[in-house]
């Protein structure tokens, strides 16, 4: 797979050598130098947050919420245990990101969640890894104990005074868990199922206490924002989209795989660098923020650039940064009837809009597929939308009618041809 | 129920979480006795249970929520096979319906011989390198085309 390092997580990392991940690299490539920084100089919490606020960072996992802001929730001064959370319980089709961090560059997520813990007033965190990924949570367990011998991680971290453990939590296969407060709940021991907000993490999160999540690789861009100044991370994207991040992508392009490069680069561009279009086949459509986020046809995709607001005017999301390519020859139905089986597989089950309403939308969409679909199915689909999005605890649901609105507004005919003529439209192929 | 190694490896998950708070270790724990000894019986699940010191049904309903966890016997190797979107433009439905004609089963259908169980995964969060196939969970192999696939299940003795 490739990697393509611009951007401030990958930009020194020799991902073809076998042993870059370990600290020793890390702190070669000028790693831990951010956290001694703090230590050494006793830089303040309000500093270090007005440092993040400039550089514009805003959460990576497919919010796009300003990370500064929500460290400066916390209650910094109030007595008590707090928590740091780092959400590495990466699961949205299209999106493989984090699973590159932790695989090579994991001290630059450790370190990063030191700064937070000193930052917010925790003295403990935890890392929730996706439960797929097993072979790279136990590289991370590694990664912790190197930590904890060169003195980073501990009792008394470099005689500051300031003392903060870190631990790796491992998820065993369910999307909702990615959800923060459905991540607490399973941090607990109990069913991934999200909280109602409020109250918010902030004020009661794990074990009820005030706790911060944040993406992985939000975490992972701390340390150089510390080192090198917000504003030099802010440069180096748009002003309401700082910084570099990873796009991942997937589908029909030559090289599928994961590219740091500075948000607003348009999308051109990256397609250039993945190699352009497999087989020279002419593009359809783009998913440009992971599985959730609303599906663009190629011509309104060719004109976007790579930040939050850019896609957004497009009518889509930027989301996690997943983006999935579909070429001419893919039926739009049977794209569709992919995604709202996972949807319908991965709902918690708690809220009842989502819980039936996902199982409706992919009986529909199946039926349409399998030559059994009514003209009015596509306005059954609708209304079924319109009982489920903004009616439940979480966003499952949203992110669930998402693909279904966006895929029949945009690709209408595919859907009608099959209803009428019971077969694609196009003469389908996968790949 | 559960050998010394399993056993210590609970006490080090145990170890991460407030001492109050040993239900935070129920993932860890059944993952851990169900590598050791295959699947969940219910019998196991309340074994765990007591280990950690949490009420049984309160691990059941751990092993019920998280798909990972086998609750039954299932083959030697367990194949899960990712045909999400992102996976099937990169060759997972083919790589899906390649593993069924060679081994002759469905998803969910052990082979004759129990060496094989072939399951539907979703998203490994691995989509650049798909197909993609877990091997009992923990075992993640891309670039699963049909001849990467023959070697991998010559592998699997």
């Amino acid at each position: 797979m490739a990697i393509y390092k611009s951007g401030v997580i990958f930009a020194d990392v020799d991902t073809f050598d076998k042993n870059c991940w370990h600290i020793d690299k890390y702190i070669a490539r000028g790693g831990y130098e951010a956290l001694k920084q703090i230590l050494n100089n006793k830089i303040t919490s309000d500093v270090i947050i007005s440092e993040l606020k400039m550089s514009g960072l805003r959460g990576r996992g497919g919010a796009g919420f300003p990370t500064g802001l929500k460290w400066s929730f916390m209650p910094r001064a109030m007595d008590g245990q707090k928590y740091i959370v780092c959400n590495s319980d990466e699961g949205e089709p299209g999106t493989f990101k984090d699973k590159d961090i932790l695989e090579f560059n994991p001290h630059s997520l450790i370190e990063g969640m030191i700064i937070a813990g000193y930052t917010i007033g925790a003295s403990v965190g935890y890392n929730y890894i996706h439960g797929e990924i097993f072979e790279i949570y136990e590289q991370f367990e590694e990664a912790l104990r190197e930590a904890i011998e060169a003195g980073f991680l501990g009792n008394n971290i470099l005689g500051s005074g300031f003392s903060f453990n870190l631990y790796a939590h491992h998820g065993y296969g369910a999307y909702i868990c990615g959800e923060e407060t459905a991540l607490i709940e399973s941090m607990e021991g109990k069913k991934g199922q999200p909280r109602f907000k409020p109250p918010f993490p902030a004020s009661f999160g794990l074990y009820g206490k005030p706790t911060t999540i944040n993406n992985t690789e939000s975490l992972a861009s701390v340390p150089f924002i510390i080192k090198d100044t917000g504003k030099s991370f802010l440069e180096k994207g748009t002003p309401n989209s700082g910084g570099t991040k990873l796009f991942s992508i997937s589908g029909h392009i030559n090289r599928p795989g994961n590219y740091e490069i500075p948000l607003g680069t348009p999308f051109r561009e990256l397609l250039a660098l993945a190699g352009g279009m497999k087989n020279n086949k002419k593009m359809k459509a783009v998913i440009p923020g992971g599985s959730s986020a609303p599906v663009l046809p190629a011509d309104i995709m060719m004109d976007c650039n790579m930040d939050y607001d850019s896609i957004a005017k497009a009518g889509s999301m930027l989301g996690s940064g997943a983006v999935i390519v579909i070429n001419e020859d893919v039926c739009m139905v049977k794209a569709l009837e992919r995604l709202a089986w996972f949807y319908h597989e991965e709902s918690c089950g708690q809220c009842t809009p989502c819980r039936e309403g996902t199982g409706w939308m992919y009986d529909i969409i199946h039926r349409i597929e399998n030559k059994m679909g009514k003209i009015e199915d596509l306005e059954l689909l609708d209304s079924i939308g319109n009982q489920m999005a903004g009616r439940t605890i979480c966003a499952l649901a949203d992110a669930a009618v998402f693909p279904v609105r966006s895929f029949i507004k945009h690709f209408k005919d595919e859907f009608v041809h099959h209803i009428e003529h019971k077969e694609c439209k196009v003469n389908h192929k996968w790949c | 129920m559960l050998s010394k190694e399993s056993l210590q490896k609970i006490d080090i998950e145990l170890a991460k979480y407030p001492k109050e708070q040993s239900r935070s270790a129920i993932m860890a724990a059944l993952r851990i006795a169900q590598t050791e000894k295959g699947w969940l019986s219910n019998e196991l699940i309340e074994y765990v249970a007591s280990y950690i010191n949490i009420p049984p049904v309160q691990a059941l309903e751990v092993a019920t929520f998280y798909g990972m966890y086998n609750l039954k016997q299932y083959g030697k190797y367990k194949l899960s096979v990712c045909t999400n979107l992102p996976c099937a433009l990169s060759g997972a439905v083919d790589a899906a319906d390649y593993l069924k004609k060679t081994l002759g089963v469905n998803f969910g259908e052990t082979t004759a011989d129990g060496k094989y169980t072939l399951m539907e995964g979703e998203c490994m969060g691995a989509c650049g390198d798909a197909p993609v196939i877990l091997v009992n969970n923990h075992k993640m192999c891309g670039y699963m085309t049909p001849d990467a696939i023959d070697k991998k299940l010559a592998e699997l003795q």
